[in-house]
Order: C-alpha cells, then structure tokens, then sequence
C-alpha cells in the first residue's frame, strides 16, 4: 500500500500557482526524496500534507484514508525553518509539543526519556533552549519530530546545522526508523543524501511533478549508453559508436568515453575493444542524481 | 478542544512563572498604597515635627493678643524703626507691624519677612486677626456668643437616586466618579498591556519559526484563541490578586493613620466615658464626613460593579486582543507592528479621553450614551457610567454589541493570522493584509 498518494494537487495563489496538478504515490517503508529548486513547490506540497493549508483541488490519501485531522497524530514534520520556545527548558517543550500530537502526560515523559539517554542529552531536561547551540537545539527539533512515534515522517532539509559526527547519528536514526517500518519523505536539494539514502525520488519544478520512480529506474530511465574505458594504447572508433573523449593517464594507459548511438548490449562493445585495445577496465556511466536535477530543472528553463 | 486546553495552560503557565509577572502582580498594588501611605506620614510627621515661626510684632492699636497656636509671638516694645533692625539682625521669620486701625476697615497691617511668606502661613495671620477683630465686634454690639451659635446652621445636600422599583439608594457622585475613573484607567491599561503582549507573544512564535511546527499539530485559529484566552486568564488571576491586595492594604493604611472604618470608630466611642469623650466626639463629628464617605464606600452595590466590570474587561480585552493577534502574525517586529498599531489605538483613545471630557462631566449626555454603546469604545466608556446607573436596555445593547465585536474582530483576524504566521519576511501594507484577508484556505 501507498502511505502517501496525491491525486491531481493543485494550489493557487492570486499571482501565481504554487502546485499544478501534481500527482504523486509513495510507497511504504521507503525513503522518498521530494527533489526541486526553490520555489518550486515542495514546501506548499508539504505544508497541504500537514494541513497548515488547504489544496484548491485534487486528493490526499494517507494510507489510503482522505486527508484528515486526526492523520495530525500520525505524521512527523520538521520544517526546514526549524524553531522551538526559546524560553522554555528542553523538557517541558517536549512535553508540550508531543501533547500537542495527541500523547498523553504520562507517555511522552517516558518516551522523552528514552530519547534522551539515546542521544545522551538527559541532562539537558532543564536547559532552556537558548542556551543550547544550533547542533543541540535540532537533536531536541528531531526528537520533537518523532516522538510521537509517526507512521510518515516528513523531513524538509534534515541535515542543515548538524556537524558531521550529528548528521551521522541522524542518518542512522532515519535508517533505523525505515527498518521499525516508517516511510519518511525527504525534501532536499543535497544530491549525495539523495544519492545515499533515498529509494525513491520525485522531482518538482516550477509546480509540476516532472519525474517520479525508483532510483534505480530514474537513472535507467536517464542513462545515454555511456561507458567509460581504461586501456592500454589509443584507438579510433566509427560506426555505431562514437568516441567522445580520450585522454591519457599514465605512460601508454588511456581513459576513454564511448557512447553507443544504436541500443545494443555493452558485450558488444567490449567485443569490438578487445580486438583494438588492451581493456583494463570497462564501466557503464550511470547519470548521478545531481546531474539529472540539473539536465532536468535546466532543461525545463531552456523550454521556455 | 483538548488541544485548545493544552495551548491556554502553556500560554498560563509561560506568563504566570516569569518573575515580571510576580513582580508586577505583588508591587503595583503595594505601591499605590504606598505612595499614599508615604504621603499622609510625612505631612503628619512634618505636622508634628515643625518649629513654630517666631514673629516679633508691634503692636500700636494695644488690642493684639498673640495666638501661639501656629507661630510664636515675641513682642517687641518701641518704634517699627527699631523693631526693624532687631529683625534683621535675628534669624527669625518675620516681623509683624500692627498700628491703630478702625475695627470697620482695618488697614496697614504689615508682615515684614527676608523670604516670601507662604500662602499659607498670610492666611494664618489673616484669620487670626478676623476672629479677633469679630469678638470684639461681638462684644461692641453685645452678640452673645452663645446667640451666634445658635444662628449657625451647617446643611448639606445629600443626593438620593430613586430607582425604578421606587427604593431610595444614597449615591456620592465624587465616589461614583472616583469609581468611573479608576475602572475606566485599569481598563485601558489592561487592554493596552495585554494586547501588547499577545502580539508580542505571535511575533515571538513567528521569528523563532515554531510557529509552523505547532500549527502542523494545531489549527491556526486554535493557536490563537489558545493564546488569547489563556492569556485573559493570566489577566484576570491578576487583576484578582490586585484587588486582594489593594482592598487589604488600603484599609491597613488607612487604619493606621486613624482612619478607622466606621465600625471600629462607633466601638472606640464607647469604650471612651471620660472626661476625654466629648473631645473624642467633636473629633468624630469632624470626621463624620469621612465616616459618611466610608459608609458609602462599603454599601457601593460592588457585586454589580465588579460583575460588570468583568464582562467588559473580557470583552474588550478580547475584542482588541483578536487585533493585537493579527498585528503579530503580519510583522517580524515589533517596530513594524507599529504601522499597524494605529488604527488599533485611535479607538481606546477616543475611549480614554471621552471618559475625562464627556462620561465623568455627564455621563448620561448622548455622546456618553453612545461612546458607551459602540463595541470598541464601550468597554472603557462603560466603566465610567456604570456607578451611576445604567438602563437595563443600555447595558444589554453594548453588551450584546461587544459580544458581536469580538465575534467579528476575531474572525476578521483569524483569516489574517493564518496567513500571516507563515509569511516571514514579507513586506507588508494594508493591501497585502486584505490579499491574505480574502485568500482562501
């Protein structure tokens, strides 16, 4: 089943349209990045799943249930500004926020609790928030997102004012969640998060959704029948394949890329290489999510 | 509604447990107390401690008979030449030149001093010599004084208000003003202390973004009317523990510097059948007007008063606290809530001075009426009429016209708010304010 599914989401604002349409499925217990460039309408999107606003048209479905006020409980959002009570000491703002998601008293004090030792911050119960750094007051920030337990978890640039060491133990508390059966949406512009962590991606740009997949089929979908070849003396080649760069690493030793203009199997072209070249090394180059952002999001403005 | 709950016992709980709010709560009302307290002590302690003025007098007309009650008298025998330089060689305060007068048009009676007498310290002398002057007038045309007295007649008017049912209730219309005022002024200062706080509040939640954490688990509307309410009741825990302290101290005050309450005086005046009592009964009868003052005080019908005062402190809080919220959610600041502020202000000053120049003059003038009838000034205008009496049909009208303000203030702000608490650094006009007025969802 779908955690999430937008049917046809649009949102519009006096000047201009903030979501066009967009349509959206993300699987369970994945971990689905929500790609874009500023503006683009992640956050509308975002802010419409946890009814800060209303969409003008189209359907939520949370696990397959319309949009509701009770699917407040179980949803986790850390906004990409993050912003806690400065006055209020660690302890108490938890206990708020999570009453707020609809835990009693008692059970957000045990969980606080938990969460606390396994950050190993219990003794921060009375600091007041302005006395923490940055760093610490987005560890209290993500457990504030979690506590309540949320079966879809929404997490708008997570990564943003952690150290390497925080952002480290982040990830493996976002991994360990998926495992306990989460599905967590990232939103994100850092391509290597996306690379490293996401099974799903979508990207929206100037409010449409103009790509969603797995990873794995976005990049099939994106690669150019591309390989990159270590060898020993340069060759030339013609016909179906086209040499478009050869440069020389050390003492006779070559790198070179070769694009295959018709669709026939790599074999094929190791078969035509070995009989020119010495091959060493021999490997499909697969598009980095980074550069089919850019392919994408640049292309969409070349359009126009 | 449970989270509503939660968000008025955060709210309550954040201004209840910061020291301002302690100290605001225990100090204002000890320090009216006190500045009166203060006052009253030193002038009686000024009163005792004073040193008589020393006066040197010459006296031509032989009839001066020196009265030490408030100077001392020191006669000096020879002419006003000499007198003068004896004077100006003492420290003393002056000298007092008295000729020969006629007892019809006394003249030239002339206090010589080396600094400006006070007015205080002429009218002394002055009434010292008129009360000479008329006994021996009296005894020139053989008045007895027992005859004078008897002439003297002291009246006072006392004002009855007849109600509707035809009982007869004494009113004190310097009381009821005093009433007026002082509900009128705390009003004020509440709407406008309050008012500023809930938008500090926002702007607070705004510029530290939890805003948008919180209304991702909570409505908008629900954060706001959290916070208002929960912060009405930090205003009323106040207010009653103001009037707690004040009505104690007031009257501990007042006791201590012999201004008993009248009960406590009747029981003195028993207790005292020596020779000492009818001294103490001429003290009390010069006090009677404050007995009388007293008296009205405590038979004031106050439960109507501060059941009255209740519903419009909250009313009017609420009216203008929607405002104030909306204010907050448009700004980043409080220096650009200010722009905003105007409009918000104009009303409770229409309000304010209305109460000085119209209500306390006349309160039943038809400006009176109205001021105290239109939803955003009613609250204040009120409170300077209701001592005197308001028509039922009157006080239910603003009444019911407060509550519809607020309903209407309220919604208009909520649509404002919702808006607002997510747009941050936006440049914002009144135009902007109505786009988000009118934008939905």
């Amino acid at each position: 089943m779908d955690a999430l599914q937008a049917q046809h989401v649009s949102k519009r604002y006096t000047n201009h349209t903030a979501l066009d349409d967009v349509s959206l499925n993300i699987p369970e217990h994945t971990i689905f990045g929500l790609l874009g460039p500023n503006g683009a309408g992640k956050t509308t999107l975002i802010r419409i799943i946890n009814q800060i606003i209303n969409k003008d048209e189209g359907e939520i479905l949370i696990f397959g249930e319309k949009l509701k006020p009770s699917h407040i409980e179980i949803i986790g959002y850390l906004p990409e500004e993050r912003g806690l009570y400065k006055k209020l000491k660690v302890g108490e703002q938890l206990l708020y926020l999570a009453q707020l998601k609809g835990l009693s008293g008692p059970d957000a004090l045990a969980r606080i609790k938990v969460w606390l030792e396994k950050f190993e911050i219990k003794d921060w119960w009375d600091k007041k928030v302005e006395d923490l750094s940055k760093g610490m007051a987005q560890k209290v920030q993500f457990i504030s997102t979690v506590l309540h337990e949320p079966k879809l978890i929404i997490l708008d640039e997570p990564f943003s004012g952690f150290d390497p060491v925080n952002a480290q133990l982040i990830t493996e508390e976002i991994l360990d969640l998926k495992k306990k059966g989460c599905t967590i949406i990232f939103s994100t512009h850092r391509m290597e998060t996306v690379e490293d962590l996401c099974d799903h991606i979508a990207l929206i740009n100037r409010s449409k959704k103009i790509l969603e997949g797995s990873k794995k089929q976005v990049k099939e979908q994106f690669k150019t029948n591309t390989f990159v070849v270590e060898h020993k003396g340069s060759f030339s080649l013609n016909g179906s394949y086209e040499l478009l760069n050869q440069q020389p690493i050390e003492d006779s030793f070559f790198q070179s890329t070769i694009k295959m203009k018709d669709v026939k199997r790599p074999n094929e072209l190791i078969q035509e290489l070995i009989q020119l070249t010495e091959v060493h090394s021999f490997q499909e180059k697969v598009p980095s999510m980074s550069e089919i952002f850019i392919s994408l999001v640049k292309g969409g403005i070349n359009h126009e | 509604m449970n989270k509503i709950w939660l968000i008025i016992q955060r709210e309550f709980m954040n201004r209840v447990m910061k020291k301002s709010f302690l100290i605001a709560t225990i100090v204002v009302p000890l320090i009216f107390p006190a500045i009166i307290g203060l006052l009253v002590y030193i002038e009686k302690q000024s009163e005792k401690n004073s040193k008589k003025e020393i006066i040197h007098y010459v006296d031509e007309s032989g009839t001066f008979t020196p009265d030490t009650a408030k100077f001392l008298f020191k006669n000096f025998s020879g002419s006003l030449d000499d007198a003068k330089k004896a004077y100006d060689a003492s420290d003393d305060f002056g000298l007092l030149y008295v000729p020969k007068y006629e007892l019809s048009k006394p003249a030239g009676i002339t206090l010589y001093t080396k600094v400006n007498p006070s007015l205080e310290d002429v009218s002394g002398l002055e009434r010292i010599f008129e009360s000479q002057i008329k006994e021996r007038k009296m005894v020139k045309l053989n008045i007895d004084q027992k005859i004078l007295d008897s002439l003297k007649t002291d009246v006072s008017v006392s004002t009855v208000n007849l109600t509707d049912d035809g009982k007869e209730k004494s009113s004190n219309t310097g009381l009821l003003s005093g009433i007026g005022m002082a509900g009128g002024i705390l009003m004020y200062m509440f709407i406008f202390i309050y008012g500023a706080q809930i938008m500090q509040g926002i702007i607070e939640e705004k510029t530290s973004k939890v805003v948008e954490v919180i209304v991702s688990s909570v409505r908008p509307f629900q954060l706001m009317m959290g916070k208002i309410i929960g912060l009405a009741s930090v205003g009323l825990l106040q207010f009653l523990i103001w009037m707690i302290l004040m009505s104690t101290l007031t009257f501990g005050v007042l006791g201590y510097f012999g201004i008993d309450p009248p009960q406590k005086q009747a029981m003195e005046q028993m207790q005292k059948s020596n020779p000492e009592a009818k001294e103490q009964l001429q003290k009390a009868a010069g006090n009677s007007a404050t007995v009388k003052t007293i008296n009205e005080v405590v038979n004031m019908p106050w439960g109507y008063i501060l059941s009255v005062f209740l519903f419009y402190f909250l009313g009017g809080y609420l009216i203008y606290a929607a405002l104030f919220a909306a204010v907050g959610s448009a700004v980043d600041s409080p220096a650009e809530a200010q722009q905003f502020m105007f409009p918000i202000t104009i009303p409770l000053l229409i309000s304010y001075m209305g109460l000085f120049m119209f209500i306390l003059r006349d309160h039943d003038s038809t400006i009176s009426i109205w001021l105290s009838i239109i939803p955003f000034t009613s609250p204040i205008a009120m409170m300077g009429r209701i001592g005197f009496g308001v028509p039922m049909w009157q006080l239910a009208l603003s009444m019911i016209l407060l509550v519809g303000g607020f309903v209407l203030t309220t919604w208009v702000a909520a649509r404002i708010y919702r808006v607002g608490i997510l747009m941050s650094g936006t440049k914002v006009n009144y135009k902007v304010l109505a786009k988000w007025f009118m934008q939905k969802g």
